[in-house]
């Protein structure tokens, strides 16, 4: 697209003020590619790994499991269970914005606010499980 | 769907003809990832142990293997639409939009088919993979 028109840009980033709404709508973007790339990979990965047997899925844990790479998948699996929380909270929360409702600027904020609030919790919930509670 | 005759906005395509199905299909399958993910999740989290016998002996039985298929089904289709927004959105030149688009239907039917035979391949053959 030609943009050397000279006529004016609508708004973007840099000049609108930030506010939870906008992070959120940003986030659920964000969230859902990440999801959608590296989330699909590594779940087929490892569902192809069961798939094909034990020696397959060993070096599956073993990849995942090595001494570097542990830490890298423990960032990695806590970012993308914050990524699915995210994803899924503002997702429950377009519904209700599809209905017509929720647009007042009070409303509106608090329940942006609260879908980050609900996805920083639940991945603390369960990631506390997997590694304190088993 | 503002202007155009009447039988357009009874329609309510607009000059593109199609569309209003990848927005309604969009929520669809975000309604039922919900369901799935959760049942998805909760399963995960009741595993004694995430060993291969495990997965496999959970995987084989039917009320794991088939939500597992919709599953997969429903996030893929979710992914497939989700992403060409974000490339419709982003990629303005129409030979890179197009073969971008190409790749993301390449990407997410050969992944989905991948994670569906690997589940059938595990349910069908009893866990004795």
């Amino acid at each position: 697209m030609n943009r050397k028109s000279g006529r004016p840009l609508s708004p973007h980033l840099t000049i609108w003020k930030w506010g939870p709404n906008m992070l959120v709508s940003i986030l659920h973007r964000a969230t859902g590619v990440g999801l959608a790339t590296v989330g699909a990979a590594l779940f087929v990965w490892w569902l192809a790994a069961a798939a094909s047997g034990p020696e397959s899925y060993q070096a599956f844990l073993d990849c995942i499991g090595g001494p570097v790479m542990y830490w890298i998948m423990l960032v990695v699996g806590i970012g993308l269970t914050w990524a699915a929380f995210q994803h899924v909270y503002s997702g429950l929360r377009h519904f209700v914005l599809d209905t017509g409702a929720g647009y007042e600027l009070r409303t509106n904020k608090f329940w942006s606010t609260m879908t980050i609030v609900g996805s920083v919790l639940t991945t603390g919930l369960i990631w506390a499980y997997l590694i304190w509670g088993r | 769907m503002g202007g155009g005759t009447e039988i357009g906005r009874v329609r309510g395509l607009g000059s593109a003809h199609a569309g209003g199905h990848h927005f309604w299909h969009q929520r669809l399958t975000g309604a039922f990832n919900f369901a799935l993910m959760l049942w998805f999740i909760v399963s995960l989290l009741r595993l004694p142990g995430y060993d291969h016998a495990t997965i496999v002996a959970w995987l084989a039985t039917p009320l794991a293997a088939v939500p597992m298929l919709l599953l997969i089904a429903s996030v893929f289709y979710h992914l497939r639409i989700g992403l060409q927004v974000v490339i419709e959105d982003y990629v303005h030149e129409d030979g890179n939009r197009i073969a971008l688009l190409i790749a993301l239907n390449a990407y997410a039917i050969a992944l989905g088919a991948l994670a569906a035979f690997s589940v059938l391949k595990i349910a069908l053959s009893g866990g004795a993979a």
